[in-house]
């Protein structure tokens, strides 16, 4: 009998349309995995065996009624626990929203329960997205199903651990600054970041709101079109969601054709300070491109590197804003201070602050009050934002000469746990090529590209598109994809190592 | 704080003899938009607390903003009308302080990019015109409402608790804020309290808010320094929030020109911070110290997108402007067939728009001038507030004397009817049958109370029959005083002569 958990969602889709199982059955086949591997993978925060169920049943009505029948209806997901869900708790990885139940949906989540999408859970993250290994969840790290003793990335550690380890089929991350891309490369996963504005932000948790942007977490490219055309489109809720007509991302992955494709290597993403395996897979599916007809050149954007320390001005200036209604007012955690007797407002917002921030969310929020006090506000804030129109400007100047851009997508394979954890500079270094993309709003994807050589860890590929071209990240991705997958005589992940079953 | 004693207040006119004042206005108008700033909750008065609330305007997490256009509207008519320039593009900005009612702890605001700036309007000061130049005029959103608890007056001071109620965060509201008014001299008290007034009435023109003073939806915060000659610089300023009556801001603006000029003259320095009126007492207190320290963070809203108001759609709502407030004077003199002293007490109890509204409401002009100007005055006057403050509407106004001229009150019923309005007994008519007001024109009861005051005066009914109809008076009032003043003096009179003459 096939194991339901290994399948791709496409390939359940097709299973179950051909009725040769139900959304009960494949639901429960993946929480039975759950079940069974999460106590070491510690993918998920949360799972909800009954809710999932109860969504699977009404789906296998649906697919009888014969009403409604969306593609990848019945095909269960997880969701990272930064999306709000109505009924099901949402801490964003963080111990000051512990006990929090949403009383909404996001759009993203209501797009997924309205297209028939049961959700298996929510998954660990760093605490409010900060982090790039998961080490900095309030809840305890995730393990990389590659390698338990290394991070499976971050902030959506959870969210690509889970479906490496075949958990679930599908899965939804957020993306400020890397955080699908460089968990799908360090897991052999697929991880896609739309368009700024291609996915609603209403109801994420925000991060940095001028970069988060929420996509497709998956085995395959195709899977992560799917997915894609079920959250996308406008929102009348979100301010900056794009009010246009989008093309099917699953059209795009199953057209496939790239002859005549111009490619450009981004000379500034690649060199020193990336590792050995990580480039020669790298440059063997470029090569692998040129081979299928693509034409390949070297572009090079000056200001990429100036993008790095705009980013770390940006983000924590936007986020201690954004965090600021974590106060205990209304919801979520509230401590008294110690040896008060009748502490005021003021006090036990700073002592539940105190308590209920972890180390890295306070350092990003000294940071941003800092570069947004007045007086130091145009040195940092504004200049950071001068550095991301001169990075739009590399990327449309780039995008004149190249259909789409590539490029490594971390530096290195997955590092172990503990490695980088009181290196913050170090542990920020590993977004160093994904930042551009969300600094300009351009879309991004990353695609398992191999393993290398010194380690037999996932390497990852990314592509970049212009905005609004997202599609064209498919079409190249499954493209490429097909060639590798042939290369290595099946899905990558079929050879990570088998995970000890318990229960 | 360290309680150093203050020096002895200067007289007004001596301090204002001495010193030049400089006056700053900033008006929060809440706008009446159907819903609020950001949100879809509706946006009405007095519901039940926390009835009117969402993600978005409680701030939960993942919530986002989406701006009220008919808000953005409402900001270009008032910028248009206030004579500013309109912004071809502006941003929103985030205001950046903790305090409990503001569910983001932020305010979504906007900083320099004002959606209107660089105005004037022309204000009628004791019959001459004064023109004021606006600064700007910016879109925000209210906080929620904090309750204290258990101390004195509802000040946080001594409180046991707070509640918080989130009906009114969210809510779109206007900032106003004047450049520097110079030149005002001993007018300023007069010139500040004018210019409210006249902000309301235009506000008022422009059906964009209620501009109740009493109930928030218009507040007023006054700046003012004091230097020691019109071509001296300016002097450190206090900023008295919160002044929610017209009264109350030209009583602020006396209490601080001699509170500084007492400071000034005894050689200590003005604070720049912000002060508390106090209505009972008359005077203001120290609140927070503007110092350095208190730093907004602002920084643009990456959660909304620019607003760049289309030009043919900022000509469409100038060009629908109501009548410029001058203008309107005139005409309504005219219609009222006022003279210019009548029209002149009119503006100068600020009355014009509730006789407005009352006339609208169905009173003649006459009788809506004379309700408000001296009955209502009077009352106002006693209690210490004005007209606007009184709990009785202009259309109340109109049904007390719609029940005078239908004859089921006499005039002095109609002052116990006004009083039963004011004292929050219900409408006109209520009042009239909770409180038996009607007069008695029933011929039955009348002329049994008739008889019965010939019976009891029959000197006084002997001198009528002998002619002297003058005598006539007494046996009224007898009658009017056994029917508690419910009668129809005429209908007595009538019946008193038929029976005697
Ligand atoms: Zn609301």
């Amino acid at each position: 009998m096939t194991d339901l958990a290994r399948l791709s969602a496409a390939d359940l889709a097709a299973a179950l349309t051909a009725g040769e199982t139900s959304s009960v059955e494949v639901t429960q086949a993946q929480l039975d995995r759950i079940h069974a591997v999460d106590g070491a993978v510690h993918a998920f925060l949360h799972v909800d065996d009954e809710g999932a169920l109860a969504q699977a049943k009404a789906a296998d009505e649906r697919r009888t009624a014969g009403t409604d029948v969306s593609e990848l209806l019945g095909v269960p997901i997880a969701v990272k626990d930064i999306a709000t869900t109505k009924g099901l708790p949402t801490t964003a990885g963080s111990k000051i929203l512990e006990g929090w139940i949403p009383p909404y949906d996001a759009t993203l989540v209501a797009r997924l329960r309205a297209a028939g999408l049961p959700i298996l859970g929510k998954t660990n993250m760093d605490e409010f997205a900060m982090g790039s290994s998961t080490e900095h969840s309030a809840y305890g790290p995730s393990h990389n199903p590659w390698d338990l003793d290394r991070i499976p990335g971050g902030s959506g550690g959870g969210s690509s651990a889970a479906v490496a380890a075949f958990e679930t089929p599908l899965a939804i991350g957020t993306d400020t600054g890397g955080s699908i891309r460089q968990p799908g490369a360090v897991t052999g996963t697929v991880g896609v970041k739309p368009t700024y504005g291609g996915v609603s932000r209403y109801g994420l948790v925000a991060l940095a709101s001028s970069l988060d942007q929420a996509g497709p977490v998956t085995r395959t490219v195709l899977d992560a079109a799917l997915l894609h055309d079920v959250i996308g489109g406008h929102d009348p809720l979100d301010s900056t969601s794009i009010d246009r007509q989008w093309p099917s991302m699953a059209a795009a992955a199953r057209a496939a054709d790239i002859t005549g494709l111009r490619v450009g290597v981004v000379k500034e993403l690649g060199g020193e300070g990336y590792q050995a395996g990580v480039r020669r897979r790298f440059d063997e599916s470029v090569q692998l491109l040129v081979e299928a007809g693509a034409e390949v050149v070297e572009v090079s954007c000056p200001h990429f590197e100036l993008a790095f320390a705009a980013y770390y001005l940006i983000l924590p200036s936007e986020a201690s804003s954004n965090l600021a209604k974590f106060d205990a007012m209304r919801y979520g955690l509230r401590v008294a201070p110690a040896g008060v007797a009748a502490p005021s407002a003021e006090q036990v917002m700073a002592a539940t602050r105190q308590a209920g921030f972890g180390d890295e969310v306070k350092r990003r929020i000294i940071l941003g009050t800092f570069a947004l006090s007045s007086g130091y506000y145009d040195a940092y804030y504004g200049s950071a934002q001068k550095v991301r129109t001169l990075i739009q400007r590399d990327f449309s100047a780039a995008f004149e000469k190249v259909d789409v851009l590539v490029s490594p997508t971390a530096p290195t394979t997955a590092f172990r746990l503990g490695e980088k954890v009181d290196d913050p500079i170090a542990m920020y270094l590993n977004d160093i090529a994904t930042i551009p993309a969300n600094l300009a709003g351009v879309p991004g994807m990353s695609l398992p590209s191999g393993l290398a050589d010194e380690n037999e860890l996932p390497t990852g590929f990314q592509i970049l598109a212009p905005a609004l071209e997202d599609h064209r990240l498919y079409t190249v991705g499954s493209a490429l994809e097909a060639m590798l997958v042939e290369r290595w005589g099946g899905p990558l992940l079929d050879r990570a190592p088998a995970l000890e079953v318990s229960g | 704080m360290t309680a150093t004693a203050s020096p002895a207040l200067v007289a007004f006119d001596d301090a204002i003899a001495r010193f030049d004042p400089v006056l700053g206005l900033e008006v929060h108008v809440e706008l009446n938009t159907a819903s609020k700033m950001f949100c879809g909750c509706a946006a009405v008065f007095g519901a039940e607390p926390n009835t009117q609330t969402c993600p978005v305007c409680l701030g939960l997490p993942g919530a986002l903003p989406v701006v009220n256009e008919t808000a953005v509207e409402s900001a270009i008519r008032i910028g248009l009308a206030l004579n500013c320039e309109i912004a071809t593009w502006c941003r929103f900005a985030r205001k950046n302080y903790f305090y409990p009612d503001m569910p983001k702890n932020f305010q979504t605001s906007q900083y320099d990019e004002p959606i209107a700036f660089n105005g004037y309007t022309e204000i009628d000061v004791d019959g001459e015109v004064f023109r004021v130049e606006i600064e700007r005029a910016h879109m925000e959103e209210d906080t929620g409402k904090s309750l204290h608890v258990g101390g004195a007056t509802g000040r946080i001071h001594g409180a046991s608790h707070s509640l918080v109620d989130y009906n009114r965060a969210g809510i779109p509201l206007i900032e106003v804020v004047t450049k520097p008014i110079e030149g005002a001299g001993k007018l300023a008290p007069v010139v500040a309290r004018a210019y409210v007034a006249h902000l309301r009435v235009l506000l008022s023109g422009l059906g964009v808010s209620d501009v109740r003073m009493d109930q928030g939806s218009l507040r007023c915060d006054v700046n003012l320094s004091l230097r020691a000659s019109a071509d001296a610089p300016y002097g450190t300023r206090s900023e008295t929030k919160n002044l929610n009556s017209l009264r109350s801001v030209e009583r602020a603006v006396r209490y601080e020109v001699s509170r500084q000029a007492a400071l000034l003259d005894s050689g200590e320095r003005v604070v720049q911070e912000t002060r508390h009126w106090h209505e009972d007492t008359g005077i203001t207190t120290a609140g927070r110290e503007k110092s350095d320290a208190e730093d907004y963070r602002y920084f643009p809203e990456p959660d909304l997108v620019p607003i760049a108001p289309d030009r043919a759609w900022v000509a469409q709502l100038q060009a629908t402007l109501p009548e410029p407030l001058a203008e309107r004077r005139t005409r309504l003199q005219t219609v009222w067939e006022f003279s210019d002293l009548e029209m002149r007490d009119v503006l100068g109890a600020g009355a014009m728009l509730l006789i407005e509204q009352t006339v609208a409401a169905g009173a003649s002009p006459t009788a809506a001038k004379k309700w408000w100007l001296s009955e209502l005055a009077r009352r106002a006057n006693d209690a210490g507030t004005t007209l606007e403050e009184l709990s009785i509407t202009p259309a109340q106004v109109a049904g007390v004397q719609a029940l005078v001229d239908t004859g089921r009150v006499n005039d002095k019923l109609a002052r116990e009817v006004l009083e039963g309005v004011l004292a929050g007994e219900g409408e006109p008519a209520d009042v009239v049958s909770a409180r038996g007001l009607e007069v008695v024109s029933d011929d039955g009861a009348l002329t049994a109370a008739v008889d019965r005051a010939i019976a009891h005066n029959p000197e006084v009914a002997a001198k009528i029959r002998d002619g002297k109809a003058a005598a006539a008076g007494a046996l009224i009032g007898a009658v009017m005083k056994e029917l508690r003043g419910q009668a129809d003096a005429a209908r007595v009179r009538e019946l008193i002569v038929e029976k005697l003459g």
